[in-house]
């Protein structure tokens, strides 16, 4: 286990379970996760233990993968760091505040793009600074910079029902982009998309986060996804969720296609691949 | 591709010129009497000759069918939304509109001739009537149809339950508006005949009525004619303001 050996420019940004905290030079991580526990009640059945004591931090412009088996609740993990869905115990404080609701600081991008068919794209990203009244001109060229660092300019005033889905989930990512949100949460949100689509927009992600700075947190099911976008890949068993492994990808970024088939990358690949049981 | 449009054009238009070919030629060779079956070329020519009686008997017809329909948007409109959006009004509500709506129109004709008289307030009334129902229902449906995706997106952006309404709900319900008021148009042009049928002194029912009663085939037809007129015009108001209303519908499908 790396956690704890907080050496390195690279070092650690995750730990498992409270004691090995790697605490930030400001005294408090960014994000912190501490026994977190979800149950949903089941009419007619046993109830549902989504989530089983789960703790970590999130460190401030660190990139979090939380990789696991399909249904294995690291999407209601990631809808409880939302604030869509409440925690049933544990504590969950994001930005020195304990999360119950969405906050305004954050983005959401879920698995589907979620436009409005009868807004233009320009108005789909302007949707949260219009929600929160913070239009203005200043908001309008923001969107329009996001468009084009995602290689959309020149789209602004189409309908979305002319995009592929690979541009409707960039027009997604600048939309949960656009009031500049200290935390990203994106919910699996290549997951729709083909494989070529996918690690162009791996490569936009990494790109748009060293420009803004952001901290993410990210679910995905694909490892290879996982290792090569994070920081830090918290690996998550079957249900009921519990961290298996939290794995310090060490390579530097910026990471380019070749780094896939690096033997460093690999062996990363191989370790979330034995936490995930499915080689030895 | 051109052929195909081609052919959409005009095989819907030989099927009629086809339709009414047989049927000049039928009452040419049989002698049926013009009262009980006139041709198509006397319903054509009375049509001209009588242009004059026929549009003063449309004017009745067009407003108590559109104030009908407007009333019916007017109050539908607002119940679908308090119906989508609260349980108990569901509960409450939903039973006596379906109540109300399983009481055929014509039966209740005679009742609403006696409260609002032979004028056009009791035209209005039942077009109202039959227009009202798939107003409600379907933008109700609409309302209740909004993608989870979006309504989770508001969520996550804390948006107010106004601001859920207005920029999330009602547009996604739009084309469900929409579609009620396309069925709602033609049932209201049903309504206002079936308001001058019952009693009027005025309108293309009116008219049907009484050129029948005065053995003048022709002009009952003429009237009919314009009535289903009067009925696809208006649809077509409504497809036009559609696609006025709703310019995103039908982009992406190149």
């Amino acid at each position: 286990m790396i956690a704890g050996a907080a050496a390195g420019r690279w070092g650690p940004s995750v730990g498992i379970g409270r004691d090995e905290f790697n605490v930030e030079p400001t005294g408090r991580p960014f994000g912190h996760f501490d026994a977190v526990r979800k149950v949903f009640a089941r009419s007619g059945h046993e109830p549902l233990v989504a989530i089983e004591n789960i703790s970590f931090d999130l460190h401030s412009g660190k990139l979090v993968s939380l990789l696991g088996p399909s249904g294995c609740g690291k999407t209601t993990f990631l809808r409880i760091a939302a604030g869509l869905i409440a925690a049933t115990s544990g504590i969950v404080q994001i930005n020195g505040i304990d999360v119950s609701e969405p906050q305004p600081d954050f983005g959401v991008v879920f698995q589907q793009p979620n436009l409005m068919p009868w807004r233009s794209v320009l108005k789909n990203v302007l949707f949260p600074v219009e929600i929160r009244r913070e239009g203005g001109e200043e908001a309008v060229a923001r969107a329009i910079e996001l468009l084009s660092l995602v290689g959309l300019s020149g789209f602004e005033r189409v309908y979305p029902a002319e995009l592929s889905g690979g541009m409707q989930q960039r027009v997604a990512l600048c939309r949960a982009l656009v009031h500049q949100p200290k935390l990203l949460l994106m919910d699996e949100p290549f997951g729709a998309l083909d494989e070529l689509t996918r690690m162009e927009m791996q490569d936009l992600l990494l790109n748009i986060r060293a420009k803004t700075k952001a901290t993410v947190m990210l679910v995905t099911h694909s490892i290879s996804e996982a290792i090569y976008l994070s920081d830090t890949v918290a690996v998550f068993s079957k249900r009921p969720a519990t961290l298996v492994d939290c794995i310090e990808v060490g390579l530097p970024y910026p990471r380019k296609p070749e780094t896939r088939y690096t033997p460093a990358f690999t062996a990363f690949e191989h370790r979330a691949g034995c936490a995930l049981g499915i080689t030895r | 591709m051109s052929g195909a449009r081609m052919q959409r054009s005009i095989f819907p238009l030989l099927g009629v010129v086809v339709l009414l070919c047989l049927w000049q030629g039928y009452t040419a060779l049989s002698g049926i009497s013009q009262i009980v079956l006139p041709s198509p070329y006397d319903i054509g020519l009375v049509s001209i000759e009588q242009f004059h009686l026929l549009l003063q008997a449309t004017w009745p017809t067009l407003v108590e069918t559109v104030l009908g329909f407007a009333l019916a948007l007017l109050i539908g409109v607002p119940l679908a939304v308090s119906v989508a959006n609260s349980r108990l009004l569901n509960l409450g509500l939903y039973p006596i509109l379906v109540a109300t709506q399983s009481i055929p129109k014509v039966a209740i004709a005679p009742i609403i001739l006696v409260w609002f008289g032979l004028g056009i307030e009791s035209k209005l009334a039942l077009a109202f009537l039959v227009a009202f129902f798939p107003v409600v229902v379907d933008t109700a449906t609409g309302l209740k149809a909004t993608p989870p995706g979006l309504l989770e997106l508001a969520h996550s952006l804390r948006a107010s339950p106004l601001q859920i309404f207005m920029k999330v709900q009602m547009p996604a319900a739009l084309p469900f508006v929409f579609a009620g008021a396309k069925v709602a148009i033609t049932l209201a042009v049903i309504g206002a005949v079936i308001g001058e049928f019952v009693g009027s002194v005025a309108g293309l029912g009116n008219l049907v009525l009484s050129a029948n009663a005065q053995l003048e085939g022709p002009l009952a037809w003429a009237a009919l004619l314009w009535l289903s007129v009067l009925g696809i015009l208006l649809f077509s108001a409504i497809a036009l303001a559609e696609r006025l209303l709703m310019p995103w519908q039908g982009t992406g499908r190149h």
